[in-house]
């Protein structure tokens, strides 16, 4: 029997990303957010590898592979930046960080 | 046998990535987004994407995620408390995202008709040997820059955490 | 080449030399430099018209606009009557230039007033010698600037400084009309030089002739002090005695009668504008007579008798007898320009006294003086073989044949002239000295430009002028009639007279008939109230109108308005877009989302991405 249509892993791709933008929408703690970004990056590499079945090229592996590393390299910097300001302002809640405002 | 491993894992993915949005302890929701990795993994290799499988377990639920776990522990990030403050993401964040859903929906749909059923196999281009080829010669460039930006980052992560600033 | 453009410039050279460097000069140095650069100009034009035959001399040096099919050249051109002016404003500027070396030798600001005078000289020369209208209106308005700068040459007294705008603002009230004239010319005639246009009127329509002619009109009544626009002449008088006489007796104020004059073909074709300039010409002659009647200063006496004088030319030039007109400008100024000078010279004597009632018997102590205005008298009043009597007749000779009621309104002024006149001579010169000064008579640097003045307005008259410009204008005027002749010379005599018996026989008649006729005896002193009219009736709106209108609803309202509106926009739009700056993370990422749905959108409703 034939397999799923490639529409449904995109569909899958895209709901996983909306999970992840609801996640940075509606999170209140700092480390939520991160994870929130993580699996956006992720839903956004199984549309590249699904593109890459259909293209029958390596060219979206390729790409996706460069995501996880340059995510890999974000998580660490972003994580050290949280411990940052985690010793700074001593909240780990979003809401609070804002001094950025008008 | 596809379509069942694929709902399988599709749904798995999606129940724990619901998971990490919806818990209020971090490291709960660390623990879903490992379960939405291992997820995707799966499907990766349905995709005969075989390399990037592994490399997601690999890299991103053995290494990334464990750093997120050690920062939790380390920050003592306990749940959640009161709701936020921000009146736009609550007001607009809602309908925009169901705006955003069935707008990628339907453009999925209309650009790409229901088509080509993907089958365990079918794709023979993820080996490692593929990728190996393609990673060193078509794009070499992205990747010496790549590695340096991972050295920029441990560079700068090892600064950013010391314990006097 | 005659090199004509050498007879304006030499007294232009004589004004950046003494206006650059003046300051440093002596009080000798000034006078050469710029009575010797007048002097050279005069000679230098002597010469140019010895050389003068039938036909006219041109010079092209330079194109001044060249805008597609128009073109206006910087040219010069002297013909007959160029001639003639230039011989008058050369001539007699020289004297007047020698006289206010003497005249103005205690005064401040010397070199200023002799820069002030040469550019007077240049731009006056640069009028007469223009060969299109454009030169010519160079000229004009910069008679004009002139004029503004040597009345008001006593800066620090308000009435000068008032009377030199007052001066200015009116002339630029004929020289609005110069200027649409000018356009129609061009818009009709494509061009503004003289030959051209003179050689192509005849083809015009008549009423475009008209109302370029009235135009011309309008600015000849502003420079030549005519009806209604005369009121800034008497005023002129604050200005010293040598620029009354220069420019508001000799030369500027002709530079109206010359331009109708030189527009004569215009004015042929366009007859109903040629009978207005008659009218108006011979409604200013009586008026400022009459005015001229019950004045006490003596420069304002003969102020209006230069209005008065004036309105005589424009009478003969408006009744076809151009060559007469012009005659009489040239007599006119002799004769005037003495009268002024005369008057600065009894001024100078009596130490800046100029109110008649308080002069008197001065015949024995300045008797150079008296006996030079005496003969400057005689000619105005007509008085055959003076100089005036030949011109005056040949005008209104030429009234008569147009209508004889203008000759009767003409002799009647010519009678008051007459009186005027005289009840000046007899008040100054005669009975008991009134005033409380020492008089002295000039030096002779002011006395010899008199007595050459004298000369020249005895014998001036046998100047046959309407002879030499016989072949320029179109012969209008018929043969002598004796018997006007005869009666304008009369009226001259009864005018004498009557200034006799009731200045010198009975000196308490002027004073009982001015009691007597009360009310319009200070209507007249009161010049008819003209100025108090134009001021309720033009000033005290345009300047209300100006404020309340103008300058706070426009300028301060509409455009400051405007302006800031700007700014307070752009402050309020600041001030709403600054509250996207919530410093939330989490609404930053909300507005993040919407513009990907909006590029989403935008992506999908173009077809995708090629």
């Amino acid at each position: 029997m034939s397999g799923p249509p490639l529409t449904w892993y995109l569909i899958l791709s895209a709901v996983l990303f909306a999970l992840g933008v609801a996640g940075f929408l509606f999170r209140k703690s700092v480390i939520t957010i991160f994870m929130s970004i993580e699996l956006m990056l992720n839903a956004v590499n199984l549309s590249f590898v699904a593109f890459s079945y259909q293209l029958k090229q390596v060219s979206g592996h390729i790409f996706a592979f460069f995501v996880m590393v340059v995510a890999a390299a974000e998580a660490a910097v972003g994580l050290a930046i949280i411990l940052t300001v985690f010793k700074n302002r001593e909240t780990l809640n979003v809401d609070q960080v804002n001094s950025m405002k008008y | 046998m596809d379509v069942i491993l694929f709902l399988v894992f599709a749904i798995a993915a999606v129940v724990c990535a619901v998971n990490v949005v919806v818990q209020t302890h971090p490291i709960s929701s660390a623990i879903s987004l490992i379960g939405v990795m291992a997820s995707l993994a799966v499907l990766y290799l349905l995709l005969g994407a075989e390399f990037l499988a592994m490399a997601q377990i690999i890299v991103y639920a053995g290494a990334v995620m464990v750093l997120f776990v050690f920062v939790i522990m380390l920050l003592n990030a306990g749940s959640e408390a009161k709701r936020g403050r921000s009146l736009t993401a609550q007001l607009l964040g809602f309908p925009l995202l169901i705006v955003f859903l069935a707008l990628a929906s339907y453009f999925i749909q209309r650009f790409y008709p229901g088509n080509t059923p993907v089958l365990f196999g079918t794709f023979k281009g993820g080996t490692a040997q593929m990728i190996g080829r393609a990673l060193f010669t078509q794009y070499l460039l992205p990747f010496e820059v790549t590695s340096v930006l991972i050295l920029i980052a441990i560079v700068g992560a090892v600064v950013l955490a010391r314990k006097e600033l | 080449m005659h090199q004509l453009w050498l007879i304006p410039a030499l007294p232009f050279a004589g004004f950046l030399i003494n206006g650059i460097l003046g300051r440093r000069f002596s009080k000798a140095a000034v006078n050469t430099i710029a009575v010797g650069s007048v002097a050279l100009s005069f000679v230098w034009a002597l010469k140019t018209i010895l050389s003068l035959g039938e036909d006219r001399i041109f010079e092209h040096y330079f194109n001044w606009i060249v805008a597609g099919g128009f073109q206006v050249g910087c040219d010069f051109a002297v013909d007959r009557l160029t001639a003639v002016m230039l011989l008058v404003v050369t001539g007699v500027g020289s004297l007047i230039h020698v006289y206010s070396i003497g005249y103005m030798a205690h005064e401040g600001g010397y070199y200023r007033f002799f820069a002030y005078l040469n550019l007077f000289m240049f731009f006056m020369l640069t009028l007469v010698l223009a060969a299109n209208y454009l030169v010519l209106f160079v000229g004009w308005e910069g008679v004009g600037l002139c004029s503004y700068l040597l009345i008001g040459f006593w800066f620090h007294k308000k009435s000068a400084t008032n009377a030199g705008n007052k001066a200015f603002i009116v002339n630029r009230i004929g020289d609005f009309g110069f200027s649409l004239a000018m356009l129609l010319i061009v818009v009709n005639f494509g061009t503004l030089d003289f030959g051209v246009v003179f050689h192509v009127v005849p083809s015009k329509p008549e009423a475009v002739l008209t109302t370029i002619a009235m135009l011309l009109l309008v600015g000849a009544c502003g420079k030549s002090a005519q009806f209604p626009l005369y009121v800034w002449l008497p005023d002129a008088m604050e200005g010293p005695t040598p620029v009354s006489a220069l420019i508001h007796a000799a030369t500027m104020v002709t530079a109206g009668v010359y331009m109708v004059a030189r527009s004569f073909p215009i004015y042929l074709h366009a007859p109903s504008a040629l009978e207005m300039v008659a009218y108006i010409g011979l409604f200013t002659a009586a008026f400022a007579a009459t005015i001229g009647l019950a004045q006490n200063d003596i420069k304002k006496v003969f102020a209006y008798s230069t209005v008065s004088q004036l309105g005589y030319m424009f009478l003969g030039v408006g009744t076809g007898a151009f060559s007469a007109g012009i005659y009489h400008l040239m007599t006119h100024a002799f004769f005037k320009a003495l009268l002024f000078l005369g008057a600065g010279s009894v001024i100078h004597a009596l130490s800046g006294e100029q109110d008649m009632r308080n002069m008197g018997g001065l015949r024995k102590k300045i008797p150079w003086t008296f006996w030079t205005l005496m003969m400057a008298a005689i000619a105005i009043s007509g008085v055959p073989p003076f100089a005036g009597f030949f011109s005056k007749d040949a005008i209104l000779v030429a009234a008569y044949q147009h209508a004889p009621w203008m000759y009767w309104v003409g002799t009647i002024t010519a009678g008051l002239t007459a009186f005027y006149v005289f009840r000046a001579m007899f008040l100054t010169f005669f009975g008991e000295y009134r005033g409380h000064e020492h008089p002295h008579e000039s030096p002779a640097v002011m006395t010899l430009p008199l007595a050459a003045l004298a000369v020249l307005s005895v014998v001036g008259g046998f100047i046959k002028i309407p002879v030499w410009l016989e072949k320029f204008f179109p012969a209008a005027e018929g043969p002598e009639n004796f018997s006007l002749v005869a009666i304008s010379v009369a009226a001259g005599l009864i005018g004498i007279g009557i200034a006799y018996f009731m200045y010198i026989v009975k000196p308490g008649v002027a004073d009982s008939i001015s009691s007597s006729l009360g009310g319009l005896y200070r209507l007249v002193y009161n010049k008819y109230f003209v100025d108090e009219i134009y001021d309720a009736a033009v000033v005290k709106p345009l300047v209300s109108g100006s404020r309340v209108v103008l300058w706070r609803g426009m300028d301060a309202g509409l455009i400051d308005g405007a302006v800031n509106g700007v700014g307070s926009t752009s402050q309020g739009l600041g001030g709403w877009l600054k509250l996207f700056q919530s410093g939330n993370i989490r609404s930053y990422a909300t507005w993040v989302l919407f513009g990907a749905i909006i590029l989403l959108l935008t992506l999908g409703l173009i077809g995708g991405v090629r």
